[in-house]
């Protein structure tokens, strides 16, 4: 096992068991006591009209698959940009040719209009 | 976790008799404990003094009745979160209902892990640290809409939705300008990163490539401060159109878990800024690290943070909240582009031999500059307290 | 058994368990935050095997994109609450013939195959060692990966552009 992990699993636990015990103490503490009232969707103080789950606007999906996109290339950068001291003018090169690619798509993506909300 | 070992190491006989695993797990979770105390002590101080601050800048007072100036008045309201019943409406869906609080505050808590507060205190020094506490993030984010879509309210869920997007969105100019710190750094490591700052305020990478750099920090800093959710940027909760966002159906100690993790983001996410340029804790003077032989390196990091989670409750204040599509807007159209330009532009500087190490003037920007910034702030709020202390004469008399 | 076996063997229930989740769960919302549990244990097995920039990537990517993205894909979805996934057992027997055929396959790929198993040492810090790949021997596919990203870009500019029609 790797030494380095060890305290982000250790966090992670006490993480959980913080939430875990939250939870247990509010329960314990708190008890419910549910009525018709208390219990309904809160809407300004008139009954819910419907479902809360209707169809949502494309364009959050749209949104998120841009995210994803960069993302990914923002992945591909990381690695050389560490060792890019390094490099000299070959990174710088790569770099642009990169950059470049990555630009045009971009550039593409807002002319037609895919980044306006 | 180091820090903590070495202090087991000097109680005789230790490293004889206990077991290697043994005093790993008691570091462990001696440091998470100290990390948990601070997170969940923390925002009961935030709140009072965004409450404070909030009163001072609409010329109020702010809290005043519960202890003196009324600096009991959140550990009041936290003791009565804890009794309240947590309301379980009855079109939730329950197991997400419990389950996304938990995730978002476990998404907050994480960051810690790798928070470097001194050479020696630190959860772990991960060689992709810096990445590490973006991509923890997410957590958040899935919490977020996990909650959002539990909650079966149409309040709720738009917040959700939003608040996915906006994340999402200001995920890339956060990431692209951390690229630019990376390259001039040449690592991922919180710690290596402190390193290359080492050396006094001059060395810090905001006066690196002046200006340039200083743009890179306000991208940075902007797009945590919207993925923070703070106003200008929390449309997620907008009250005036929205309720309270993703929260809306959450009450008790669940409610309180949502603002527990958000001041804890924002500690994160200051803190993360401060190291990656403000030279974390390394001291302005490399006089003043030390003191009496103690490094008080812990100090530094938390102030600067500090300092930044005081320019968000500042700006709260201060700006109004942007419409949707302005947001998407700024995330998109303005921090995007300015990120990558700015990779590409650092990067041909870092390559040429003349400017590798940084612009010939980079040494004589930062203290004049930094000592102006604070003179005026200082300048301001003293004026703003005697304007203050006036108004509060003339409503006497 | 070592601390990293129980470590494995834990992360392969999760793994197992969440990923039966995803596939058997009749509420399509229940089956994409299982995946959560999924993309996590498999970043788990990165960490495990020391690949700790893959793993950040995997939970960056897959958590705070895809999983994201198939939320708001299902939000797309019309009716989603009175949904009822309910597959028909059909051709129950070719069904079950093909995929135990599969099985073999993929079981006699994975025992037949000489792992290097403890040949490699690992790399202590893998994310410069991955920058030089790309930049060294890797350097074509890392091209023509940069290429495909953009691609991708253009052809989802497409989908998302406005419409003059619309």
């Amino acid at each position: 096992m790797l030494p380095v992990y060890v305290p982000i699993l250790i966090l992670a636990v006490v993480a959980i068991g913080f939430a875990a015990f939250t939870i247990v103490a509010s329960h314990l503490l708190g008890q419910p006591r549910p009525t018709d009232a208390k219990s309904a969707v809160y809407e300004c103080g008139m009954p819910a009209i419907g479902t809360a789950r209707e169809r949502f606007p494309i364009k959050f999906y749209l949104v998120c698959m841009i995210f994803i996109l960069l993302d990914v290339d923002a992945a591909f950068l990381y690695p050389w940009a560490l060792i890019y001291p390094q490099l000299g003018w070959f990174g710088f090169v790569e770099m642009l040719v990169f950059m470049t690619l990555l630009g045009g798509g971009f550039a593409y993506a807002w002319k037609v209009g895919a980044l306006d909300w | 976790m180091d820090a903590l070992l070495r202090l087991f190491s000097l109680i005789p006989g230790w490293d004889q008799n206990v077991p290697a695993w043994a005093s790993i797990s008691l570091a462990g979770l001696l440091a998470a404990g100290l990390c948990l105390g601070f997170i969940s002590l923390g925002p009961v101080g935030y709140v009072y003094v965004e409450r404070k601050l909030a009163g001072f800048m609409q010329d109020r007072l702010g809290p005043m009745r519960v202890g003196p100036w009324g600096l009991l008045q959140t550990i009041a309201d936290t003791i009565k979160l804890l009794f309240k019943e947590a309301i379980f409406p009855a079109a939730v869906n329950r197991p997400l209902f419990v389950v996304a609080p938990c995730l978002v505050v476990i998404g907050a808590f994480m960051g810690f892990a790798v928070l470097p507060f001194s050479p020696t205190w630190q959860g772990t020094d991960l060689d992709v640290g810096a990445f590490y506490v973006i991509a923890i993030g997410s957590l958040s984010t899935v919490g977020l809409i996990m909650a959002g879509w539990a909650s079966n309210n149409k309040y709720a869920l738009f917040g959700a939705m939003r608040s996915a997007a906006q994340i999402v969105s200001y995920e890339i100019p956060a990431v692209m300008s951390l690229i630019v710190v990376v390259m001039i750094a040449g690592s991922l490591s919180l710690q290596q990163i402190v390193a290359a700052q080492a050396g006094g305020l001059h060395n810090w990478f905001l006066w690196k490539f002046f200006p340039l750099n200083v743009i890179a920090f306000l991208v940075f800093f902007t797009a945590t401060l919207a993925e923070c959710n703070r106003t200008p940027f929390d449309i997620p909760e907008a009250e005036s159109e929205l309720v309270a966002g993703f929260h809306t159906e959450y009450s008790g100690f669940f409610f309180a878990m949502f603002f527990l993790a958000e001041y804890t983001e924002m500690f994160v996410a200051s803190a993360m800024v401060s190291v990656l340029f403000l030279g974390g804790f390394a001291a302005p003077l490399p006089v003043l690290q030390t003191v009496a032989g103690f490094d008080i390196g812990p100090v530094w990091l938390i102030a600067k943070a500090w300092a930044l989670v005081f320019v968000h409750m500042w700006l709260r204040w201060t700006l109004p909240r942007l419409r949707v599509d302005q947001l998407m807007h700024v995330a998109w159209k303005v921090l995007l582009p300015i990120a990558l330009f700015l990779i590409v532009v650092i990067g041909g500087l870092l390559t040429a031999p003349a400017t590798a190490g940084g612009f010939p003037w980079d040494p004589w920007f930062g203290w004049p500059l930094t000592a102006l910034l604070c003179g005026y702030l200082m300048l301001t709020a003293l004026r703003a307290w005697r304007w203050h202390a006036r108004q509060v004469r003339e409503a006497v008399a | 058994m070592t601390a990293s076996a129980v470590v494995f063997w834990v992360l392969t229930l999760i793994v197992l368990a969440s990923a039966a989740v995803v596939v058997l769960s009749r509420s399509l919302i229940n089956s994409a935050f299982a995946l959560l549990a999924t993309f996590s244990g498999v970043a788990g097995f990165y960490v495990l095997l020391g690949a700790d920039f893959l793993a950040a990537v995997q939970f960056l990517v897959y958590v705070g994109g895809i999983l994201i993205l198939l939320v708001f894909g299902v939000m797309l979805t019309h009716r989603i609450q009175d949904l009822d996934l309910r597959a028909e057992a059909r051709q129950l027997v070719p069904g079950l013939f093909v995929a135990a055929g599969v099985f073999i396959l993929l079981a006699a790929v994975a025992t037949r195959t000489p792992w290097a198993i403890g040949a490699g040492r690992l790399p202590s810090a893998t994310t410069a060692e991955i920058g030089r790949a790309f930049l060294g021997k890797y350097l074509l596919p890392f091209e023509a990966a940069s290429i495909l990203l953009l691609v991708a870009l253009i052809g989802a500019a497409l989908i998302v552009r406005k419409r003059e029609d619309a």
